[in-house]
């Protein structure tokens, strides 16, 4: 599990901060410790561009200081007041960042394809579907192959991909897992995709990274990476909880955080299951979202 | 109807909910107590300070001066100036509420003493307002100053149109003041996405604030933008030709031609937004066939162009600072003309990179990433012609040369974090997050504001006839770049932890590192205002010894610089006739400055007009009578401002005559003070030495 405490280097973003980053070690998740395979591409894309953006941006950082000192007023350097045009340097001007452009351009092309968060992740296993519903202010995984379903906790089996559809009930939400990689909007009406996996079991903080309303800072998920086995396990526990009736479905309407649902339904806060899912569910919750027909959600979905 | 009821429907839904002590009396608890007590002082302030200033102008009855001498002026300069106090006073509002989310963030671990409701408050009108009452006015203003002065003109194209745009945009920004005392603001962030800000979700009057406030300024941002482009197209002295015009006149022309073509989408955007809120249409919703996706499509195509009308004058303002300051033409002004439109035009095309994470198709946001990284190239052009610009020049490090320092330096690394976040791959892990907040910061801290603040040092004895005190000066400048650094440097860390922008609270310790930072860095923020202050006393109170009359105290290159200064009502005594670039720089180095020209006509010039404060005064009480439903006076307001306009239309007797007589006294009299007075080095540039008769850089003699 990656609860336990390392200390992980984050990046060169001024020596101040990467000694914090060190200093609070403990908890501190980001892709760029990445923990599956899309946030790992991340980061090697994230230090490439950065690496090239250096080039561009050294020579100011260091230039800048040395020309202010070295032509300031009465200091004797060469002074050439009507010189404003240099063929060479307008070359090298246009030339410089066009030809850094066209690296970084390449690069995002093969990256953005790649990391398509609607593609599906290179891999033998077989994907486990969960379709994702944004409340105010959880989030409510089901999982229609195996029919259970819980609140702010997305468990999945580590080293199989993870195939997301993404709804919300109310407003516009963004479902992100940092440590796992790329976020996605969840709106009202319609569905995303998204495409995650973890390379090991571990526990990972999850959020809705779009604002809306009071309970925005509270609304963190768990995203908790099992081996087959527990999952299984968890899988079956889930089973065993009550169904998501009409009843749960109105309390889940209801504004507030996970706790305020599981006190709602009487329930330990920690461990909101349910075990029975009514046919179709998230297509009606989008329906419903949306109650008056409108234009195929695929359309946005682009699938 | 009764007395009660008739005052019901007047106030509309206005009633004692809405004062911003009204919960903690009715329900007090600890935290309605802090946030009301808060809330409070911050309206109290208000209400204290227009009180002072309605005391101020009756003690030393200057209603009147006011009155004749400013709010009803035509004169671009004067307007110009308006704009300026305006974007000061609504920085100092905005700044306070960026140090009560510093200060509750700092304490933010799992909870802080600032409600999630007062939180949503404080970012939405601080964005709000920094957009579009501190950026926009100050830019609109300096572009109103300087650009007729640069290009050889007496006034705008159309002058009363000029004072409408700017009491359009003073009552947007007096509409979100007058949200302080009748609360609530929106919550939903100054980009207003629906269906958040729908009335489903958001019933309260905060989102109608929101649209009212912002279509106001957008549409006196529109009218600005026809303005500036007519003038610069038609107003140019005899021989300024296009590629004559300073620097700082391109950019403003592209903004120009940026306000006119990206601010109808926002004010379409607020306006069916306002037909889902006040009509039951359903554009935006989540239901009844209405899409927000459509919203974010329209705001940011306004969204993304305004970052350039924000940007593009700042870059103008630093080509005029680094070249004078350089004492050195311009490196690449084709370059740089050509890098500025090329900016305009790519701006319009890529809008997607601010919603990359909406589910497009990964084509899609590939072509809208590679358009964004285009924009890089000119404008690294840009960044390495102005260093071009200081080599071999004589740099001399006054106020607006160490903004112009410390932006080339910062803005460089803004602009790397651009590119990260136009990569849609990596935007993925960073939208939504710090990382954007601190990168936009990081643009619009070192790149527009360091620009207007230099061009608030540089102008503002052309404006006002005395130079700014130099120390109070440095001391501001200094502290904002350092300021920004530590404020804004550990936000980029929070991001890329995946910290949510507009946050309240959070549970992660790994973050109190960065926010305890980021507050050292805005309390030094707050102090670089308070030397702008200090600055601005000091300078007034001790102006005698600063007054540069001759008004070219930079040894300046451009026309602005030829004239006395402040500036006479008419500019030039007559128009000047324009062979090359640097017109100025050139005269003073021919020995052609300063001769009396061969004769005087009459001047035309327009006459002062209360059409504008009136349009200003009842577009408030429109928009106010709109937020609060209070019918009568939305229906009088929009009636009264139409009146004015159709009223000004029988108006013949606009423009007023000045005698060529009173102009031949008026400069003749300055030329000869000019000849009296004797011309100085640049480095006695910051002393009481400095009349503003400058020996021109290049042939000073340097040892």
């Amino acid at each position: 599990m990656a609860s336990q405490c390392r200390a992980r280097v984050v990046g060169p973003w001024g020596a101040s901060t990467l000694g914090l980053v060190l200093l609070s070690g403990c908890g501190v998740e980001t892709f760029l410790d990445p923990q599956g395979p899309v946030a790992a591409q991340q980061r090697l894309h994230f230090w490439q561009v950065t690496g090239l953006m250096a080039l561009v941006v050294l020579p100011v950082l260091t230039l800048t200081p040395w020309l202010l000192w070295r032509y300031r007023d009465r200091g004797g350097a060469d002074y050439e007041p009507r010189w404003g045009f240099s063929r060479g340097w307008e070359i090298a001007l246009w030339g410089g960042p066009a030809l850094v452009v066209a690296v970084l351009a390449a690069l995002l092309w093969i990256n953005t394809t790649r990391l398509d968060p609607y593609a599906p992740l290179a891999s033998d296993a077989n994907s486990l579907r969960v379709q994702a519903v944004g409340y105010d202010w959880k989030w409510l995984f089901l999982y229609p192959d195996l029919g259970i379903a819980s609140v702010d906790l997305l468990a999945f089996p580590a080293g199989r991909p993870l195939e997301i559809e993404l709804t919300s009930a109310t407003v516009m939400q963004s479902f992100f897992v940092p440590a796992l990689g790329s976020q996605v909007y969840a709106m009202g009406g319609m569905s995303t995709w998204l495409h995650l996996g973890a390379d090991a079991p571990g526990r990972f903080r999850g959020e809705n990274s779009q604002y809306n309303g009071e309970g925005f800072h509270m609304q963190k998920f768990e995203a908790v990476a099992m081996d087959e086995a527990a999952f299984e396990g968890w899988a079956q526990n889930a089973a065993t909880a009550s169904a998501l009736d009409t009843a749960a479905l109105d309390a889940l309407e209801q504004k507030g955080v996970a706790s305020d649902l599981a006190h709602a339904l009487d329930r330990p806060s920690d461990d909101i299951l349910f075990g029975g899912l009514p046919d179709d569910l998230f297509a009606r919750v989008m329906a419903e979202t949306a109650k008056a027909p409108m234009a195929p959600h695929d359309m946005a979905a682009g699938r | 109807m009764t007395l009660a009821g008739l005052l019901d429907a007047a106030l509309g839904r206005l009633d004692w909910n809405a004062l911003p002590f009204w919960e903690m009396v009715t329900h007090p608890s600890a935290s309605s107590i802090i946030n009301g007590l808060i809330a409070s002082g911050a309206a109290g302030i208000m209400v204290l300070g227009a009180l002072v200033t309605i005391w101020a102008l009756t003690r030393h009855r200057l209603w009147g001066t006011l009155w004749r001498d400013w709010l009803t002026s035509l004169d671009h300069k004067k307007i110009g100036i308006m704009y300026v106090v305006l974007a000061f006073v609504m920085l100092a509002r905005a700044l306070a509420e960026a140090s009560v989310m510093r200060t509750q963030q700092a304490v933010g671990l799992g909870g802080g003493f600032l409600s999630p409701e007062h939180f949503g408050q404080l970012f939405s009108t601080h964005g709000t307002i920094m957009i579009f009452f501190m950026a926009m006015p100050f830019l609109t203003g300096v572009i109103n100053f300087v650009m007729p002065l640069q290009i050889g003109a007496r006034d705008v194209a159309f002058p009363l149109l000029n004072s409408v745009s700017l009491a359009l945009t003073a009552a947007g920004a007096a509409l979100v003041m007058a949200s302080l005392l009748f609360t609530p603001f929106s919550i939903g962030g100054w980009s207003g996405y629906p269906p958040f800000t729908e009335t489903g979700f958001s019933p309260d009057v905060g989102p109608d604030y929101w649209i009212w406030a912002v279509t106001l300024s957008s549409l006196g941002t529109t009218l600005a933008g026809m303005n500036f482009a007519v003038t610069i197209y038609k107003k140019r002295a005899p021989g300024m030709t296009m590629f004559r015009m300073p620097l700082f006149c391109w950019t403003a022309l592209c903004v120009s031609i940026l306000m006119i073509f990206a601010m109808p989408p926002l004010t379409l955007a607020t306006s069916m937004l306002a037909l889902d809120r006040y009509l039951g249409f359903h554009f935006f919703t989540n239901t009844g066939g209405g899409d927000p996706m459509l919203y974010a499509n329209m705001f940011w195509l306004f969204g993304h162009p305004e970052v350039y009308i924000l940007i593009l004058p700042a870059f103008g303002v630093y080509s005029e600072v680094i070249s004078t300051l350089s004492g050195k033409k311009l490196y690449g002004y084709t370059s740089l003309a050509l890098a500025t439109i090329c900016i305009a035009v790519l701006s319009f095309t890529v809008w997607v990179h601010h919603f990359f994470t909406m589910g497009q198709s990964a084509s899609l946001n590939a072509v809208f990433g590679i358009a964004t990284m285009l924009i890089g190239i000119p404008t690294g052009v840009k960044v390495y012609d102005w260093m071009l610009t200081l080599y071999r020049g004589r740099v001399r490090l006054g106020v607006p040369m160490i903004y112009a320092a410390g932006f080339l330096m910062l803005f460089v690394i803004g602009g790397a974090t651009g590119i990260v976040l136009a990569n849609p791959s990596l935007d993925y892990v960073t939208h939504n997050t710090l990382f954007l907040v601190a990168h936009f910061h990081n643009m619009l801290i070192p790149g527009l504001l360091f620009g207007m603040l230099a061009a608030y040092a540089f102008w503002f004895p052309k404006a006002f006839g005395f130079r700014l005190e130099e120390k109070w000066g440095r001391r501001a400048a200094v502290s904002w770049i350092a300021g920004f650094i530590l404020a804004f440097f550990p936000l980029y860390g929070l991001g890329l932890l995946g910290m949510p922008r507009r946050t309240v609270a959070f549970l992660e310790p790994a973050y109190l590192p960065f926010t305890l930072i980021a507050l050292v860095g805005a309390g030094l923020v707050l102090f670089a205002f308070g030397c702008l202050v200090a600055q601005l006393v000091v300078s007034i109170r001790e102006r005698d010894m600063r007054r540069v009359p001759v008004g070219d105290p930079w040894d300046g290159r451009s026309l602005e610089w030829s004239i006395p200064a402040p500036a006479p009502e008419w500019n030039f005594a007559v128009l000047p006739k324009v062979e090359t670039r640097d017109p100025f720089t050139e005269a003073k180095e021919q020995g052609r400055a300063y001769r009396s020209p061969e004769g005087y006509e009459d001047i035309e010039m327009p006459r002062h007009s209360a059409v504008g404060p009136i349009v200003g005064i009842a577009g408030f009480a429109c928009a106010f009578g709109l937020v609060w439903y209070m019918w009568w006076l939305a229906i009088s307001g929009a009636l009264l401002s139409l009146g004015a306009m159709l009223a000004r239309g029988f108006a013949r007797d606009t423009v007023r005559i000045i005698a060529a007589a009173e102009v031949r006294e008026a400069h003749e009299s300055w030329l000869a003070m000019v000849r009296a007075t004797p011309r100085i080095p640049r480095h006695e540039e910051n002393t009481p030495a400095n009349l503003g008769h400058a020996i021109p850089a290049s042939q000073e003699e340097q040892s």
